[in-house]
């Protein structure tokens, strides 16, 4: 599979308030990451909130400008947001936002704000328009008639269902959907879940889905990228991820997914702070949770490392991902 | 639609009815219009006849109904005074009030209304700032401070502007200033905030995202969700147009609504105090049934949910 977009080393770090004598200081939500999304696949990215997987996400789309690195998307760099050459860009790429009805101007109909981008990007109007939004509504499951209603007038999931039709109006290559489902009754995530599934599949769409879920990560990620406070910390297939995790921090996540069969003794329960930017531990940032760190653990920063098409970064695997022989 | 009209009417007249019961009581409870309107010494006889010539002496409930039948009537009481019917004495002055407080009221919204969607646009900016103090300052200096400062330096040092009266446009630039300077400064601090909270809605960086231009992502999706609570800061503002001048028409002798209500109550001009709070009133209720009504049309929300009803 050919590679759709690559990251490079991206860095995103943002100021902070400034404390009344203090310096202002920079928080570093992204810290070096290196990705590729390749062409056709559902790369997941799972992490804690203030992992940095949605400034990671609003990077890939080129809403926001790194800090140091860059997005390649279809072998060229991503142009300065704004310009005539990012626009156009975004037909090709879009987003969808956890929140549903905040993702939708509350004045606008349905109609009007899935044929908004249409309009943008100049590829509809009259008539051709209005049956192409039809079209659109069809494809996620909504009655043509609710076309005409507001956002307030729908539930959770028939929006969401708009939010999804509207990014798919301009037919994009690429679509990254940020915690999707979170907002939504769990009923209800499934049907959307499937929908973004499905559309998948139809519309050759490559998507990075964003979540804090691992459940939904597993059904619906062909690749699952692990992130712990701005970095990937273990990259690999989603079934082998669930199966096998390697990373320390992986392996606590997927044993604390509740599965059928299984008592809950068997999860590993994380002691420590929840992982703040703010504050990186020096070494591996992991360390101070982590059940197996050691003195070399607080000293030293670990690599990525690529083995047999899986990665991890944690120095005491560094036996175990030698091939086993 | 029709059924909100109503019942937004029928509180309206509710409202108005509750204000009018109000000023009758206090009116009666604070002071008897015929000694102070005679002077303190005035002849016991013309005390008295005074007091029946206007029905002061029947108990304060007889005199209310009578009130009350009067007004559905649409009499609304003769001036003590000077003897010449209440409703023309308020409307007559009415004019020079609007003619301050109208020009005020379009300054506050040219000027405060883009200072504020400005600063919000550049936020954190040298203008941001810049706009944020000046409001501050816009709004909490009083408007007896601020008139006599302008006084003291148009007037009285530069010797540009009259101090007071109104016998020339010239003399109202004075007045205009001085009430529009706080509404400049609460519109555009009240139109900096919505504005910044609706920028940081996910449907505005959605908007970026689909490749729509910045200026139509502002006027398209931004403006118009900011305009509800900007609409409903006008809308108070539209209301105090008649009463909102008290202080700055005593400070530069203008002869409108606010000179008027000081001189009446001051007098116990009865009816030409109850007329002035009516007409006041049911300016208020007018314009927050006209805020109500631009809700609908700006919020669909809205528009919805008074169907139900």
């Amino acid at each position: 599979m050919s590679v759709l977009l690559q990251a490079q080393g991206l860095v995103q770090q943002y100021a902070t308030a400034r404390s009344l004598f203090g310096k202002p200081g920079a928080v570093r939500a992204v810290d070096g990451i290196d990705l590729a999304v390749r062409q056709g696949e559902i790369l997941g990215i799972v992490g804690e909130s203030g992992s940095g997987k949605s400034t990671l996400g609003r990077m890939l789309l080129g809403l926001e400008t790194p800090f140091a690195g860059q997005v390649r998307y279809r072998g060229q760099a991503m142009p300065a947001p704004g310009t005539a050459q990012w626009r156009g860009l975004r037909a090709q790429m879009q987003l969808i936002f956890q929140d549903p009805l905040a993702a939708l101007d509350r004045r606008m109909t349905i109609r009007a704000q899935i044929a908004e981008p249409l309009e943008i990007h100049g590829l509809a109007r009259g008539e051709a328009l209005n049956r192409r939004v039809e079209e659109l509504m069809a494809r996620v499951g909504l009655r043509p008639d609710q076309a005409d209603r507001y956002p307030h007038e729908l539930s959770g999931g028939q929006r969401q269902r708009v939010v999804i039709a509207r990014a798919l109006a301009t037919k994009p290559d690429f679509l990254v959907c940020d915690e999707p489902v979170s907002a939504l009754d769990v009923s209800i995530q499934a049907q959307v879940v499937n929908l973004l599934r499905d559309l998948q599949e139809q519309e050759r769409l490559t998507m990075v889905f964003i979540s804090h879920d691992l459940k939904v990560v597993r059904n619906i990620c062909d690749r699952v990228a692990v992130m712990y406070l701005g970095r990937v910390v273990e990259e690999a297939p989603s079934d082998q991820i669930f199966a096998a995790p390697r990373h320390p921090y992986t392996k606590a996540l997927v044993s604390s997914v509740p599965r059928a069969g299984r008592g809950l003794e068997s999860r590993i329960i994380l002691q420590g702070e929840p992982p703040n930017p703010a504050a990186r531990p020096p070494g591996c940032a992991f360390h101070p949770r982590c059940p197996m760190a050691d003195a070399r653990c607080a000293a030293t920063v670990p690599r990525l490392e690529n083995h047999h098409g899986r990665s991890a970064a944690c120095l005491k695997l560094d036996r175990a991902l030698e091939p086993a022989a | 639609m029709l059924n909100f009209l109503f019942t937004k009417i029928a509180r309206a007249l509710l409202t108005i009815l509750l204000v009018m019961t109000f000023a009758f009581v206090v009116l009666r409870l604070s002071g008897d219009p015929a000694q102070i309107l005679l002077g303190p010494d005035a002849p016991q006889d013309a005390v008295d006849s005074f007091r029946a010539r206007w029905g002061l002496d029947d108990p304060i409930w007889k005199q209310y109904l009578a009130y009350l039948r009067q007004l559905f009537a649409f009499d609304f009481g003769i001036s003590m005074r000077d003897q010449s019917p209440a409703i023309e004495l308020v409307m007559e002055r009415i004019p020079a009030t609007l003619a301050i407080t109208l020009p005020a009221l379009l300054l506050k919204i040219a000027i405060g209304i883009p200072a504020g969607v400005y600063a919000a646009l550049h936020r954190n900016s040298l203008a941001d700032r810049g706009v944020i103090m000046l409001s501050i300052f816009g709004f909490t200096i009083p408007s007896f401070v601020l008139g006599l400062v302008l006084v003291l330096v148009f007037a009285v040092t530069l010797g540009w502007l009259p101090a007071g009266g109104q016998d020339s446009w010239r003399h109202a630039i004075l007045p205009i200033a001085t009430l529009s300077v706080g509404g400049i400064g609460i519109l555009a601090r009240f139109s900096r905030s919505a504005m910044v909270e609706v920028l940081g809605q996910p449907y505005i960086r959605t908007a970026m995202a689909k490749g729509l231009p910045w200026r139509e992502v502002v006027w398209k999706h931004a403006l118009p969700n900011a305009a509800v609570p900007i609409i409903t800061l006008i809308g108070f503002m539209v209301g105090a147009l008649i009463a909102g001048a008290v202080v700055v028409e005593s400070i530069f002798s203008w002869p409108g609504i606010g000179r008027l209500i000081v001189v009446s109550v001051a007098n116990r001009d009865l009816a030409v105090v109850q007329c002035l709070l009516l007409v006041i009133a049911a300016s208020m209720v007018v314009a927050n049934l006209c805020v109500d009504l631009a809700y609908g049309l700006l919020d669909p929300r809205l528009r919805h949910r008074r169907a139900a009803h």
